[in-house]
């Protein structure tokens, strides 16, 4: 993992100060409300339904157990209790007193995080691949590369201020588990004749008008990677439209000047660019590198696994996925259990979780944008173990990528955006599948709930999507099919009129019972209905 | 009838002007009829509430939906319930 220099050090020392500062002077009425709110949301701190959030930034969702611990101890401290797992691969607290922010932030910079950038129209956290390391498939690691950009972006002078909000993501194999087409720069790391280099996706997002980033350039070289963001940063600085907060994101630019134009423009922009000595030079970026080194892997790592208990059978077949290193397996954790919220974790599940990744994976674990845990490296001979201490810490659900394994933004429960609320309905679909046996026959179904148009709950890439509107003062809930973030990228469409809370988990089941009758071998729900339509659907779910 | 609500500004709780006072519980809330913007300006001015506003409410209650689960509370945590006997779905 990367380790703090002196220099990232003091910036967020100097951060918290400041801020402390700033508290105190808006306790003591030296500023007003209107002046404060700018200062902290810069610092992550948002005014939400019922009290203050902050948003931690968890850069490209990696941790090691000491700032997982440190998660857990701000949960116990400075919360009530329990964190709540994003979509941008970070972490957030719903009950932070202002007062004590200030040391809250003291307590995350001495393990090297803070909140910085995890608000306003700046470059957001950089995220990417969870299982980055550790993927069979990867032609690179993307950490290093997203550490560069984390680097570059923080207190960016020239990106403080862009039009609206900006969100990158930086993958390095041909599985997209970063949903990087629906980033506002999307990169995928690819090799070109044995030199590495990357293909640049630039206008994606969800929101109120999702799109799928085109692809800008289908080979920057690895050395021009910097120069070239940042000329898509620039063009975009200077033309993305500032009179209209709907209008802002990139994606609309790139939309209303045609995507040929945009690279035309980033073209010029980066042979200027490229004069003025952005890239790092090599030894910078090796010295990065060096901090993503592979993990001192075990030779006698290998075990014949017992799979007599069927419970753990199933949770290897289901949550274990192969690891690019003989002997070693990708874990991941659920933070979907029935009945729980998604994303959620007590402070003791943070604390398990952590223990866990000391002892059984090189002391690492990732934040996934699906709202799980991974521990991205453990050793086969220790699965049985490493199962039976998330059992026991009721972390152990294995549906992954199923139907329960629902991304559910905190909706109106929490949040001062939302129209409606995403986690009862939820945890109601999740109870109406919580049979594993009925969720793993269904196979692969991702599920995607947003109680507004702002999309947190990545709605659009659903292969079921949900999205949560305000009728007239009562929540309802439109359905959407066919979305997908993965390599298949897609956005999904509006079915038909929208349902009540109880309609639209019958809505759920009747397609999936559709699905049953229709799917061919092994199609999943996705590939049925890409290939059928929404009609058949349709008639099931609206029948009178 | 109107609420005055708003945001205490060290805890960011929610907040019901009860006439004399602010209160976690909307069964205190007074209705401030068209004098709320008044109260509104004098409180944010004197820091005893953040971010205020007013609210249409019947029978002391809030109408719109967010509102009540204001009052409320997470509807999906009990044990974080402000007050666990509001409905939040009206009628």
């Amino acid at each position: 993992m990367y380790k703090y220099d002196n220099y990232d050090q003091q910036m967020v020392d100097d951060r918290v100060a400041e801020f402390k500062n700033q508290v105190q002077r808006r306790l003591a009425g030296e500023i007003t409300e209107d002046q404060f709110k700018p200062l902290r949301l810069m610092n992550g701190l948002y005014l939400q339904l019922h009290a203050y959030m902050l948003r931690v930034a968890i850069p490209y969702g990696t941790l090691n157990s000491e700032q997982m611990k440190m998660l857990g101890h701000i949960a116990r401290k400075y919360d009530r209790g329990y964190g709540h797992f994003t979509t941008r691969q970070n972490i957030q607290y719903n009950w932070i007193n202002l007062e004590q922010c200030p040391d809250l932030l003291d307590d995350l910079a001495s393990v090297e995080m803070h909140a910085i950038q995890t608000s306003g129209n700046c470059i957001r956290n950089i995220s990417s691949d969870q299982y980055a390391g550790a993927a069979a498939d990867e032609i690179a690691d993307p950490r290093p590369w997203a550490e560069l950009l984390r680097q570059w972006s923080s207190f960016h002078p020239e990106f403080a201020y862009l039009p609206r909000k900006f969100k990158i993501a930086v993958i390095a194999a041909p599985e997209d588990r970063a949903a990087m087409r629906l980033h506002d720069i999307g990169i995928e790391l690819v090799e070109q004749n044995g030199e590495l280099g990357a293909r640049v996706f630039v206008g994606g997002g969800m929101g109120r008008t999702p799109m799928i980033a085109p692809q800008i350039n289908p080979f920057v070289k690895a050395d021009d990677l910097l120069s070239y963001v940042e000329a898509c940063l620039r063009v975009y600085n200077r033309y993305g439209r500032r009179d209209n907060k709907y209008k802002a994101r990139i994606k609309i630019l790139i939309h209303e000047m045609g995507a040929d134009e945009y690279r035309d423009q980033v073209e010029a922009e980066f042979a200027h660019v490229k004069t003025l000595g952005i890239d790092p030079p090599r030894a910078e970026l090796e010295r990065i590198t060096e901090f993503f080194a592979p993990p001192a892997f075990s030779s006698d790592a290998e075990a014949d696994l017992d799979r007599s208990d069927p419970d753990f059978a199933v949770w290897i077949d289901q949550n274990v996925k192969a690891h690019k290193q003989d002997g070693y397996a990708i874990v991941n954790i659920s933070l979907k259990p029935v009945d729980g919220i998604p994303g959620d974790a007590s402070a003791d599940q943070i604390d398990a979780m952590a223990d866990i990744a000391l002892k059984y994976s090189f002391d690492e674990l990732r934040v996934t944008h699906a709202q799980n845990i991974v521990l991205p490296h453990v050793a086969k001979r220790d699965l049985h173990a490493v199962w039976r201490a998330l059992r026991d810490a009721k972390l152990a659900d294995a549906n992954l990528d199923l139907i329960s394994d629902i991304i559910a933004c905190p909706g109106l429960d929490y949040c001062s955006l939302a129209n409606a609320r995403s986690i009862p309905v939820a945890q109601k679909i999740a109870k109406r599948f919580e049979s594993l046996e009925r969720q793993r026959d269904l196979g692969e179904l991702k599920l995607k709930i947003s109680g507004c148009i702002n999309a947190c709950g990545h709605h659009h890439a659903g292969h079921i999507g949900i999205l949560g509107v305000d009728r007239k003062g009562v929540e309802n809930y439109q359905l959407t099919f066919g979305g997908s973030g993965a390599e298949d990228v897609s956005i999904g469409k509006i079915i038909g009129p929208g349902f009540d809370e109880d309609g639209v988990v019958d809505a759920v089941e009747k397609a999936t019972d559709v699905y049953k009758a229709l799917r061919e071998d092994g199609e999943r729900f996705l590939d049925t209905y890409r290939r059928v339509g929404v009609e058949p659907f349709k008639e099931a779910i609206y029948a009178k | 009838m109107k609420l005055l609500t708003g945001n205490e500004l060290e805890s960011g709780l929610v907040i019901w002007w009860t006439g004399d006072g602010w209160s976690h519980q909307v069964e205190d809330a007074a209705d401030v009829g068209e004098g709320g913007e008044a109260i509104l300006a004098a409180e944010e001015g004197a820091r005893r509430v953040n971010a205020a506003y007013l609210v249409e409410a019947e029978d002391g209650l809030p109408i719109h939906i967010k509102e009540r689960v204001r009052a409320a509370g997470p509807t999906v945590r009990a044990d974080l319930a402000i007050n666990p006997a509001i409905t939040v779905e009206k009628g």
